[in-house]
């Protein structure tokens, strides 16, 4: 063996990507401690994500929702053998690195939680650890993945019990993807074009500030070192492999209003990866009996017989809002 | 014609389906792969994989699935299965860092830890050393498991990382630590296959 150079790499989008493609077919479900985390692990959750509150809490409590305390999460690390993700503040940078230094499993860069930064997502190239991050259309989730987020969800309309938001981000997402399929090359650069103008709000706004004409230089970086030809061309890469593959080139979940088993089944019938359930678990009247029978609707999603029988058996879902009567929209954070 | 059923109740099981496709390319073999979720898909199956994934969600939903005893029964009577990751730990004879009352197929004989190399911040990607080839293997090791020991001389290496071992094979069975899947070498897959030829 002597003769094996042994080289490692840690980091990689391979080893990023793949994390996520190991919970496929798996539900994600919001902990706030150590023993909702260990009903999550029991109940067959695939990964569990620490966070202080869940979003119907957070919807409730106001004020600015932040990073979990560290100690909080830590517990929950502590208490289970699956992997534990943590939310970030959209473009909090230094909450990131915070996580990364802990070890936890995935970062969501999250807009359940007050954004951190009103121009721009984290860098996620510049990590080890994997990113999730929430997207409501193509143009959101391309932009993620250049940023090198290595899992994609709807945002849904989280905190509600109403999955009406996540099924728009859903159908916004595919028809786009077989729009783009219908595109000539060229085309699909326009869209690049398009899809690359939210990285030119800070840049523009300077410019109004400054008495200074609209126009960028080719040579100035508008996000990082990165100019907008380059998002351009980097957006575009990603849509022609979108334009080949049909579908987006990372992991895809549903989140964001999944509060009873059907939901979650609609969400896979409708080509989701797998499903991220918050406040639906822990605001049902059993959470340990709807925790079970989200999971296994998202593994008997196509076998309505099987849903049926899971749904007699799981007590009250959680209420559920009117998404015309919400006061804040968390999922028009971060675009 | 050969048919490849790939558990299907959670993990990379597409990956696994495309890698098998192309293992019978280069085999020259006519075959289909398939997602594999009910017992009654166990119906003249050729050879079975357990993806990576989640072990203790994977076990679970086998059995609720009624998958568990008949691939169990399978493997004893000498179907070849492969697990690679959360499959390896399935297949394991004893697992250290088990949740408790997790169920494992107990078809290796080796005891495996679980969660030995941590988190996925230590996640890695290295060459490994093959027993049956000369060139070295893209090795892909995701929140891996640990091949802490072989039980008896039934269990044959044939992967290394260095001078540990993530590879095995017992007659029909194989299990990996890595992620074959997850790369565009299909060579342990076809390896896999010659034993359902």
């Amino acid at each position: 063996m002597g003769k094996l150079h042994v080289i490692e790499a840690k980091g990689t989008e391979r080893l990023k990507r793949g994390f996520a493609r190991m919970v496929k077919g798996g539900v994600i479900m919001d902990v706030t401690n150590a023993e909702q985390a260990r009903i999550a692990e029991e109940a067959g959750a695939v990964s569990v994500m620490a966070l202080h509150k869940v979003p119907a809490d957070i919807r409730k409590a106001g004020g600015v929702a932040r990073m979990a305390p560290i100690e909080k999460i830590q517990e929950i690390m502590d208490a289970v053998t699956i992997p534990v993700m943590a939310k970030v503040r959209i473009g909090h940078v230094a909450e990131a690195r915070v996580l990364e230094a802990l070890g936890v499993d995935m970062i969501d860069e999250s807009e359940v939680l007050t954004p951190a930064d009103p121009f721009f997502h984290i860098d996620k190239r510049e990590f080890n650890v994997p990113f999730v991050c929430g997207a409501r259309n193509l143009g959101e989730a391309v932009r993620r993945i250049w940023e090198g987020s290595a899992m994609i969800r709807t945002k849904g309309e989280a905190g509600t019990g109403n999955i009406v938001e996540a099924v728009r981000h859903v159908r916004l997402v595919a028809d786009n993807i077989r729009l783009i399929q219908r595109m000539t090359d060229e085309q699909v650069y326009a869209v690049a074009e398009k899809f690359a103008e939210p990285y030119l709000r800070l840049a523009r706004q300077i410019r109004e500030i400054s008495g200074l004409p609209e126009q960028i230089l080719e040579n100035e970086p508008v996000y990082g070192h990165y100019t907008y030809r380059e998002i351009v061309d980097g957006l575009y890469k990603i849509l022609l492999e979108i334009k080949k593959l049909g579908r987006l080139p990372v992991v895809n979940f549903a989140a964001g209003g999944v509060a009873t088993p059907a939901d979650a089944a609609l969400m896979m019938q409708m080509g989701m990866d797998g499903v991220f359930v918050g406040s639906g678990i822990f605001k049902s009247s059993t959470p340990e009996k709807m925790a079970r029978a989200i999971v296994e609707a998202v593994n008997h999603w196509d076998e309505p017989d099987v849903i049926a029988a899971i749904s007699k058996e799981i007590g009250e879902p959680m209420k559920g809002l009117e998404i015309e009567e919400l006061e804040v929209r968390l999922e028009e954070r971060g675009v | 014609m050969l048919r490849v059923g790939v558990i299907g109740v959670q993990g990379a099981v597409s990956e696994h389906i495309e890698a098998v496709k192309r293992a019978f390319e280069r085999l020259g073999v006519e075959g289909e792969a398939f997602w594999l979720r009910r017992p009654e898909q166990l119906n003249a199956i050729d050879a079975i994989i357990l993806p990576g994934g989640e072990s203790t969600t994977i076990s679970r939903l086998m059995q609720k699935n009624g998958l568990f005893e008949p691939v169990k029964k399978l493997g004893e009577e000498g179907l070849p299965i492969m697990g690679t990751c959360a499959g390896l730990i399935l297949l394991a004879k004893e697992v250290e860092g088990a949740v408790e009352g997790q169920r494992f197929l107990e078809l290796l004989d080796v005891r495996v830890n679980r969660n030995a190399y941590g988190r996925q911040v230590d996640s890695f990607e290295a060459p490994l050393k093959l027993s049956f080839s000369d060139e070295p293997f893209p090795g892909v090791f995701i929140r891996a498991p640990k091949i802490v020991e072989l039980l008896n001389d039934k269990v044959k290496p044939i992967a290394w990382h260095g001078d540990e071992v993530v590879g095995v094979e017992q007659g029909n069975i194989i299990g990996l630590a890595f992620h074959p899947e997850l790369t565009d070498d299909a060579r342990l897959h076809e390896y896999f296959l010659r034993k359902a030829l």
